[in-house]
């Protein structure tokens, strides 16, 4: 009895929270660069448990965990479109990190024969991130292009916008924006291909 | 990169909106069917009879299976080009048209005398319709494959499969008004062949070519 009742409320905590993420990723669908920005890092939270889970269960260390977060960041954000406003966010969330999951597993050489449904279960809780790995700036940006790199860099690392990146290499703020988005779809192919 | 340093690149490419796989899909339907269609009025061309193949059940049944496939297909590529999006729905849907077909099939078999069944399945133009079919497809399964490339499949060569059995309806669809043979037995073996060979070409490329 117990048991089940824990699950309710579990189950309205997991629905309240895929609610909130609906509203703040059709807000950002629709332009809000702060909705965005929040929703992005409540999803960083549970795609890092989630990727956790994934790798503890196929005895995987947990050196390249923030380097598979950031991938699904990455897909998330440059399939976004994939996700249909009225269907809910969470199977879609699962799916783009689960399927992050099997492919990092795959390129480090494990054979595996992945459960679908087993990779994931349910409602992580957030776990501390001090001891967290991350491969350094120069490592994963250093494979870009120079001026991408440049403009990736210059928005993400030093915090500039759109508009300082422009001034600071004399460019248009539409060449700034065309570079910073191939610069993403590039990090993000680099992640897919290269071995970590 | 930090994390925090990520969200922020991508926070500030959000009004750089990515191509939305359903229009992609879209698009791909209203470049390709155009030109399939144009291959058969023009390269393939319409048989002599065709006003008065229009009226008759095996024919019309012809199109109605290939026009249903193609449908279904649509509906399949789509939900398998979207992370963790239930397929099941547009599979049953793919499989009641195969099922139509069986059906047929059935209905074929008891309208005619057993010693007729075998010159009915080998037809008179077997040879072209294994050929022309894939023909037909091929650039439907370009402009298919492509438009994919915007979605995210969780299997990717279930994805490229679903892409290939649209293209592989779209060249039966506009193969099936140049072929004089109607029967369902027929259709069944040598557009299934047709269709299928399509589908795992679809499958092949897929696997690769719709990573993400």
């Amino acid at each position: 009895m117990a048991q089940s009742g824990r699950n309710v409320f579990h189950e309205v905590a997991l629905n309240e929270r895929e609610q909130e993420w609906s509203s703040q990723m059709r807000a950002a669908l629709a332009g809000d660069q702060t909705a965005y920005r929040n929703v992005l890092q409540s999803l960083t939270i549970f795609l890092r448990s989630e990727v956790r889970r994934g790798f503890a269960r196929y005895g995987r260390g947990m050196a390249d965990v923030e380097d598979v977060v950031q991938e699904s960041l990455l897909a998330i954000h440059l399939k976004r479109e994939t996700w249909r406003t009225d269907e809910p966010i969470g199977p879609w969330v699962r799916a783009i990190g689960r399927n992050k999951v099997i492919d990092s597993l795959r390129r480090s050489g494990r054979r595996i024969n992945v459960p679908i449904d087993d990779v994931i279960d349910i409602l992580p809780a957030a776990e501390p991130t001090e001891h967290i790995t991350e491969r350094d700036a120069e490592k994963i940006l250093g494979k870009l292009n120079g001026r991408q790199r440049e403009i990736v860099e210059s928005i993400s690392i030093n915090g500039s916008s759109i508009r300082e990146t422009a001034a600071k290499y004399a460019i248009t703020e539409g060449a700034v924006r065309v570079a910073l988005h191939r610069g993403l779809a590039a990090l993000s192919k680099i992640y897919r291909t290269e071995d970590p | 990169m930090k994390t925090d340093h990520l969200i922020t690149a991508l926070a500030t490419d959000l009004p750089t909106r990515p191509v939305s796989p359903g229009r992609a899909l879209l698009t791909a339907l209203l470049v390709s069917i155009p030109i399939a269609c144009a291959l058969l009025i023009y390269a393939v061309h319409l048989r002599p009879d065709i006003v008065a193949a229009l009226g008759t059940v095996r024919f019309d049944f012809k199109l109605v299976f290939s026009i249903s496939l193609l449908v279904s297909a649509v509906w399949l590529a789509g939900r398998l080009s979207r992370p963790g999006a239930k397929a099941r729905p547009a599979l049953l849907a793919v499989g009641a048209t195969f099922a139509m077909l069986v059906a047929a099939v059935g209905l074929e078999m008891a309208a005619l005398p057993s010693t007729a069944w075998m010159p009915a399945l080998v037809g008179t133009m077997a040879v072209p319709c294994v050929v022309l079919i894939p023909l037909i497809s091929l650039a439907p399964l370009a402009v298919i494959l492509y438009a994919l490339r915007s979605g995210a499949p969780d299997n990717t060569a279930a994805a490229g499969g679903a892409a290939g059995l649209l293209a592989g309806a779209i060249g039966a669809t506009f193969y099936a008004p140049h072929c004089p043979n109607d029967s369902p037995l027929f259709v069944a073996v040598w557009y299934l062949i047709a269709i299928a060979a399509v589908t795992f070409a679809g499958s092949l490329i897929g696997s690769r070519l719709l990573r993400w």
